[in-house]
């Protein structure tokens, strides 16, 4: 088996088992902890609560979008164009059919490249902004550049397999996408999908409250 | 307590107190920053070790070496951060005492919805628990524990008080009085601060025939237990009042213009205590909101200065009465201007959540309370600002004596309701 077959192959299938298994244990492990009954009179619904919270910050509040705007553009640039490029990008849709059997409307090739560029530069923004910060090069880790340095690498190889010119480019990009897959559970990543719960859990306070800032 | 004791248990506390949800937010975070820019010591300063979320790294840490899902395994390959130390802790002691007011703003800005506010209160049960707390509010403690009081003020201080209110208002306050609807508390600071709030009440619900009490053995409001994240501290506090106004058959407890009151009585308390409460807590402003639109105090002439409403942050933000205060001013306030950001988005006073009894944090408590006094210069002519909380009112007016601001007066909310009540020849007339 050559280097392009077992990226595809084996390491892949390794790669999105450990991903799915440990991402699992993961939600369900903070599931699982639990938080006691709130006994006190409620004015509102915890539940309509944990989904207005959820949908609430994905906006940005306009009164602080001056202090911000830097992470605003960048935020939604990076986590945009990579939704679109990955769901959308004819040769993720391909793969995806091979696998799971289901495929749907690709983006033209320009769009594809759009989505991607956007990412990019909204990736670039986040991380120049993680060391010429003085706040958040205070509070940024090991795996916060790992993280970042992880996702670009992932990009960038993909943008180098793109005209499927070699084999040995997708090879690479699968490398890397098998490294991202199985980094991914272990570190903060994962705010792809603690995200709800954090937002749920206090949108769910503020609801009992009656209100939802 | 040896060292390695006190940091084990500050850990076991943190770790006791991280449940689902403080985990989710520890899961959650990505350390974007963006929290400093709503906190007040951050925009104050801009020292980035005011970043909220920072505050929080050694409980984050206990949390990702003890408890978070799949620490095993980062274990096993020597990923799992350091133990907390004693030092580490209490290099971090001034961030969770003296430059967090639990005001919740950050959570506003946070894409990820952290409480940061709520988790820094548990974090504290930590640092209680292996007392590693400012002297300020270990002060509280022992008067709270000697008298009922954060500031001492004994049951005969109250009558006192409430005599004197007698003849200011010329109505008989009862006190300790069976079976009234209402039980009022009060914080120490109205009590001994601002005592005209006990002959606002007396003229109010006079005016609105409103039968209530204020008992001897429960008056005190503050619960300093909250403050400085001690549980069975907050609890027996709660429970003194739930006590007397149990046994006084009363059907509410008014909690009173004090912030962070409200919040650990009405939506703590019944938690604390374990079960449902025989009566129902309700805050001065609702009340005052619902009897204004049951028509039983309507509203006089309006006072003609220009007003401005600071919005303590646990009633308004963190407690949801948005609307009621505001509705209240629109009837006694003929020219009523709102801040910037007013209402969800307001900045803390900078002496909430137990800073402004910390005598240690007193220069970043004025620091912070600079962006306030930012706010009130931003509008012309402001002639009076009103703040319907103690804490804030003295933090308001010991901020603006330091900036030598003379003309602005500090006023509560009540007190604005009961000097702009229609008298009864208006009323009949």
């Amino acid at each position: 088996m050559g280097f392009v077959g077992f990226v595809e192959g084996p390491l892949f299938y390794i790669a999105a088992a450990i991903f799915a298994l440990a991402a699992a244990w993961r939600v369900f492990g903070l599931i699982r902890m639990g938080r006691k009954p709130d006994i006190s009179p409620p004015k509102g619904s915890a539940t309509a609560g944990f989904i207005k919270g959820n949908l609430r910050h994905f906006l940005p509040r306009g009164m602080f979008a001056r202090r911000t705007w830097i992470h605003i553009v960048g935020g939604y640039a990076f986590h945009l164009g990579l939704f679109v490029l990955f769901f959308f990008g004819a040769f993720h849709i391909d793969f995806i059919k091979q696998y799971l059997g289901i495929s749907w409307t690709p983006l033209p090739r320009w769009g594809f490249i759009l989505a991607s560029e956007i990412a990019f530069a909204g990736l670039i923004v986040l991380w120049v902004r993680r060391f010429s910060d003085p706040v958040m090069r205070l509070i940024s880790d090991r795996d916060d550049h790992i993280g970042t340095w992880l996702t670009f690498l992932v990009m960038l190889t993909g943008c180098l397999a793109l005209q499927q010119s070699h084999e040995v480019l997708r090879g690479i990009h699968m490398l890397f996408v098998d490294i991202w897959l199985i980094y991914f559970p272990f570190s903060r990543l994962m705010h792809a999908f603690t995200f709800v719960l954090s937002r749920g859990h206090t949108g769910a306070t503020y609801g009992r409250k009656g209100m939802n800032p | 307590m040896s060292s390695d004791n006190k940091a084990q248990i500050a850990v076991d506390k943190f770790l006791q107190f991280t449940d689902g949800e403080v985990a989710s937010f520890f899961e959650a975070c990505v350390h974007c920053g963006e929290c400093a820019e709503a906190c007040h010591f951050y925009m104050a300063t801009k020292d980035p070790k005011y970043t909220p979320t920072y505050k929080l790294f050694p409980m984050v840490k206990a949390y990702k070496r003890e408890k978070a899902p799949l620490h095993s395994i980062r274990k096993m390959f020597g990923l799992l951060p350091p133990a907390v130390t004693e030092d580490e802790l209490r290099e971090w002691e001034t961030l969770v005492y003296d430059s967090c007011t639990m005001c919740g703003r950050c959570t506003m800005v946070c894409p990820m919805g952290i409480d940061i506010a709520g988790t820094i209160r548990k974090m504290r049960e930590g640092y209680a628990a292996a007392d590693i707390v400012p002297d300020g509010l270990k002060r509280s403690v022992d008067f709270v524990e000697k008298t009922g009081s954060p500031m001492g003020v004994t049951s005969k201080a109250l009558l006192a008080q409430v005599k004197h209110q007698e003849k200011e208002t010329g109505i008989k306050i009862e006190v300790d009085k069976q079976g009234a609807d209402y039980m009022a508390i009060l914080s120490s600071m109205e009590i001994m601060g601002y005592p005209e709030i006990i002959g606002a009440y007396a003229k109010i619900f006079q005016k609105a025939g409103v039968s209530w009490t204020i008992s001897s053995k429960a008056y005190e409001a503050t619960n300093v237990g909250v403050q400085i994240g001690s549980g069975p501290l907050a609890k027996e506090i709660v429970t003194r009042v739930v006590d007397a106004a149990e046994e006084l058959g009363v059907k509410y407890v008014i909690s009173p213009e004090c912030g962070h009151a409200y919040g650990a009585i009405r939506w703590a308390g019944p938690n604390m205590v374990g079960r449902p409460f025989k009566f129902e807590v309700v805050h001065i402003i609702e009340l005052l909101d619902q009897l204004r639109r049951d028509g039983k105090i309507p509203a006089g002439a309006k006072d003609g200065r220009k007003m401005t409403l600071h919005d303590p942050c646990q009633i308004i933000r963190r407690g949801g009465l948005l609307k009621e205060p505001r509705r209240l001013l629109d009837e006694s306030c003929a020219d009523f201007v709102e801040m910037e950001n007013a209402g969800l988005g307001n900045l803390c006073c900078g002496g909430g959540g137990g800073v402004s009894a910390n005598p240690r944090a007193a220069e970043l408590q004025n620091a912070a309370f600079g962006c306030k006094a930012d706010q009130l210069n931003a509008i012309d002519g402001l002639e009076a600002v009103v703040v319907p909380c103690a804490n804030c009112r003295t933090v308001f007016e010991e901020g603006l004596e330091e900036r030598e601001i003379y003309n602005l007066e500090v006023l509560g909310l009540g007190e604005l309701v009961a000097e702009t009540l229609k008298d009864i020849e208006q009323a009949e007339g």
